[in-house]
């Protein structure tokens, strides 16, 4: 942390709201934390819920940026705040939930809901009706960089920064996101999926996926991961306009 | 009052309880996984390094087999692990990662021809062979005699969970999200599921089951700096000793890994070792191989560990506010390599750090990391005193670990231990043993107890503040029952955790008052059972006079295989105890493949068993007739000591390698 910022009283704005409670009320609420070296959100939510307000509610898992439980609005930006440093920020922060998703309370959102149904709806396994499975024998041989290309899609968290950032979402509420277009390309991909260009087309060949994609490309702008979103989005409209040209 | 009936209850839905709940599921039984948050968040995504398996595809991996990754895993428990436990692990492990593999786990492939890595801080060369092209490569690991842990980049844990989670969709396994079991239903020495709270509603739902198991993970979060994830709290021990029927295994038994970053304790993966890192003192010293020579940085994690709090005692720590730390560097892997096979670490150290590791070295110290300590279990994965209980994975004590775990064998645990556990549940499930005798009144009488409970903590005045208990306890534990530990400390801290025992039981939920989603109830009830399992940690590793793997005691240096050969077994039979109840379980040598012996790290204090040598004798003289005859080294094995029976059927095939060598 920066000399000049040492000592700083952060004020934390957050958007409060339990749905379970029929009196509450969307409204924000600021707290005063005592900034400290390293401080990430994470260190300071839970100071907030510790000592000022037990009732606080936020997802926290891994607390390293390998989950995906803790996305929320960080000064209206999608982000994972346990990996979110103060001294990046301005003194005062706000925070708010992921839009889209169902408020759990305050920055708690059901990202996991969401998740498998998408997960549910483009089938994100391997499809081979053929596979012969052996305990005993060797694995199928893959080419090195195949697999860490595949790697590479596979690294996405569900987080749901994409979802939240997306323009397209917001008028077509079944769209299925970047997330799920990352997804369909990684399947698409990996050699030991056996299912088609066709069947592929039959899940993302429409506007609610890949002919949605208004291109504002938000995803790619927020996703933690780094995820290659926009050039998958743009690889898999090409392949889906030829798969469609076939029949 | 709400009941849902399944065939089979599963508590954790990281990567042993979904492979059980696939497992279960193919022998077409129903699987119901409780899980505290979405699967694909456990704490199992949190694994970078890798998973060990045999598969001897990559050049350094030759000549891998069972029998080493054996001997390995024995040695590196300290002799403390169940020897047919570990045997029907080595054995499996292999055919777990192929199954990964067909799943859709894009696992690092070896690449036919030169490449260069670092070894002992040198550049080398290594040449991968023709044929092994395209197979599962694997990377070097601490405390292997072989190249063995298999990855995608440092991703591993991330990969598998998404594999195992999404096979688990495919199968409709029924995913309850948000739910947490709070007690165990039980009657007669028989477990008949569980009762659990929605975390975002507060409503109560008794899950009925002919078997129930618990793969909720470790309890590293009762120590305040841990790696492990915050839902590590261990609220599977916790449920199933507040049973007190079913007991725990080797609670002490603690793992400190070395290098977690300062001072947040997020790790950062053993392979920054096993590619070729070194560790550095405040001088910029590697001062591993003084002390290690032969394995250096790559000794046993316990080891490290220790050698790390050695080090610093003598002042060669770097002084922070922190407290004092040690270096990683892995600079001289280059930014290439980091950004291929390291690029969580490089993350981490991006966003928690701010400082780019191909140029900058890592603060790093050692940080509780791993519970070899568990739910006590047979082979089987069922508990030893209550029947229809399972456990598998880092919540179960079965016994693979002993008292350290090798790196790699976590995760490759998880989905071995879920394989044959899901075949054994699935045996008694297709047995009339599993049919369900409880009435409706008696369900609901366990519901109104938790009701109760939850009731109590949020009317209570005057109470005590479930936070200052929690913090105290996660202090004593960490200054008190750490990396070394002696008998003043471990007293101390049995007696203020008992104190805090005894104040637990007066919590109150203050101001926030809501009987739905509450963090302040939920920190209430946990803070209740943490300090219970805090307890069997304590009074366990007060009470074991030795130094065995992860537990350490400056008052008894030795291992004494003498009067320590044995296993911890914790209960808490009457709910007014203030301290937990221990007994002890020998472990047999007469049946020893790998008799006790000296690991080859320090000085060898070992105090020997009397059996010892008598078993040592007997082995040599097995293994030589065998030899002489021309037996193969399965048969000598088979010899030594029979596992394969325990083996469901169609996990006992013999596993393929290049160049077979058998």
């Amino acid at each position: 942390m920066k000399k000049e910022n040492a000592n700083r009283v952060l004020k934390i704005s957050i958007l409060r709201f339990d749905p379970n409670n029929p009196k509450d009320f969307p409204h924000m609420q600021t707290f005063e934390v005592l900034e400290a070296e390293g401080m990430t959100l994470f260190i300071a939510l839970n100071d907030i819920r510790e000592h000022q307000d037990n009732s606080l509610m936020f997802d926290f898992v891994c607390r390293a940026g390998i989950c995906g439980s803790c996305s929320m609005l960080v000064n209206g930006r999608p982000t994972l705040a346990c990996r979110t440093l103060t001294s990046k920020l301005e003194r005062h922060i706000t925070l708010a939930p992921l839009p889209l998703f169902q408020l759990i309370g305050d920055l708690s959102i059901n990202t996991g809901k969401w998740m498998r149904g998408l997960n549910g709806r483009l089938e994100t396994w391997i499809h081979d009706k053929e596979a012969e499975f052996s305990f005993d024998k060797l694995e199928q041989k893959m080419e090195p960089e195949l697999a860490n290309e595949i790697y590479e899609l596979d690294r996405c968290i569900e987080c749901g920064c994409c979802v939240a950032g997306c323009g397209t979402i917001q008028m077509r509420p079944n769209f299925v996101g970047a997330v799920g277009l990352n997804k369909i390309a990684r399947y698409h991909l990996d050699p030991r999926d056996k299912r088609e260009d066709k069947d592929y087309y039959e899940l993302v060949g429409d506007e609610e996926g890949v002919f949605g994609c208004m291109t504002l490309l938000g995803c790619e702008d927020v996703c933690p991961k780094n995820l290659p979103l926009q050039s998958k989005i743009a690889y898999l409209r090409r392949m889906m306009i030829k798969t469609s040209m076939k029949d | 009052m709400k009941i849902i009936y399944t065939d089979v209850l599963i508590i954790g839905g990281g990567l042993a309880g979904l492979r059980v709940a696939t497992g279960v599921k193919e022998r077409g039984h129903d699987a119901i996984v409780l899980t505290l948050v979405p699967p694909k968040r456990s704490h199992s995504a949190a694994a970078q390094g890798g998973m060990q398996a045999s598969l001897a595809n990559c050049k350094m991996g030759e000549g891998d087999n069972e029998d080493i990754h054996f001997g390995d895993t024995i040695r590196g428990s300290d002799w403390g692990a169940d020897q047919e436990v570990a045997r029907m692990f080595v054995h499996c492990a292999p055919k777990a990662i192929r199954e990964l593999a067909s799943w859709g786990v894009p696992w690092n492939r070896v690449k036919k021809g030169e490449h260069t890595s670092i070894i002992n801080a040198q550049k080398v060369g290594i040449m991968e062979k023709e044929e092994a092209h395209g197979l599962i490569t694997a990377r070097d690991f601490g405390g292997t005699k072989k190249w063995r842990t298999c990855y995608t980049s440092d991703g591993t844990g991330h990969s598998m969970l998404f594999a195992v989670d999404n096979k688990a969709q495919e199968k409709k396994v029924e995913i309850h999200e948000r739910l947490e079991a709070i007690s165990l239903i039980h009657e007669d020495g028989r477990c008949y599921g569980a009762v659990a709270r929605n975390l975002m509603n507060g409503e109560l739902v008794a899950y009925v089951s002919k078997a129930t198991t618990i793969a909720t993970g470790g309890y590293g979060r009762i120590y305040s700096v841990s790696t492990n994830a915050v839902i590590c709290q261990g609220m599977g021990q916790a449920i199933a000793l507040e049973t007190g029927i079913a007991t725990l295994g080797n609670m002490e038994a603690i793992q400190f890994h070395p290098t977690a970053i300062v001072p947040v304790g997020i790790l950062t993966t053993e392979g920054c070792r096993g590619d070729g890192g070194l560790l550095l003192d405040k001088d910029g010293y590697r001062f591993m191989p003084d002390y290690e020579p032969e394995k250096k940085e790559l000794a046993s994690r316990d080891v490290v560990s220790r050698r790390m709090t050695e080090h610093i005692r003598k002042g060669k720590g770097v002084q922070s506010r922190y407290g004092d730390h040690l270096w990683l560097d892995i600079t001289i892997l280059g930014r290439e390599h980091i950004e291929k096979n390291l690029r969580e670490v490089k993350e981490i150290c991006e966003n928690f750090l701010g400082i780019d590791p191909a140029v900058d070295w890592i603060p790093v110290r050692p940080t509780q990391h791993y519970s070899m300590g568990g739910i006590r279990t047979t082979h089987r994965g069922e508990s030893q005193t209550l029947k229809g209980l399972y456990s598998c994975g880092e919540a179960a004590c079965w016994d693979m670990h002993g008292f350290n775990r090798l790196g790699g064998n976590s995760v490759s645990e998880t989905v071995v231990s879920g394989m044959l556990v899901s075949e054994y549940i699935s045996d008694f499930c297709d047995s009339k043993e599993s049919s369900v005798h409880i009435t409706s009144s008696k369900i609901e009488t366990f519901l109104q107890k938790e009701k109760d409970k939850l009731e109590a903590l949020l009317t209570k005045e005057n109470g005590e503040d479930a936070y200052i208990l929690r913090r105290a306890m996660e202090k004593i534990m960490m200054e008190k029952v750490g990396i070394f530990r002696n008998g003043d400390d471990l007293q101390k801290a049995v007696d203020e955790l008992e104190e805090l025992l005894k104040r637990s039981k007066n919590i109150e939920v203050f101001r926030s008052k809501s009987r739905a989603a509450n963090p302040a109830l939920v920190n209430a009830y946990r803070t209740q059972k943490m300090i219970k399992l805090a307890l069997t940690v304590a009074l366990g590793a007060l009470l074991r006079e030795e130094s065995r793997g992860a537990h350490s005691r400056e008052d008894f240096p030795a291992r004494d295989d003498e009067n320590w050969l044995k296993r911890t077994i914790t209960s808490w039979p009457d709910k007014n105890q203030t301290l937990p109840s221990v007994d002890y379980e020998e472990i047999p040598i007469g049946n020893m493949e790998l008799p006790p012996g000296f690991r080859g790290y320090g000085k060898d204090l070992t105090i020997h068993h009397p059996k010892t040598a008598a078993r040592v004798s007997m082995v040599e003289a097995i293994s030589k007739k065998l030899e002489a005859d021309g037996a193969s080294r399965d048969e000598i094995q088979n010899a030594l000591m029979p596992f394969l029976d325990k083996l469901p059927k169609k996990y006992r095939g013999k596993n393929e390698r290049l160049g077979d060598n058998s």
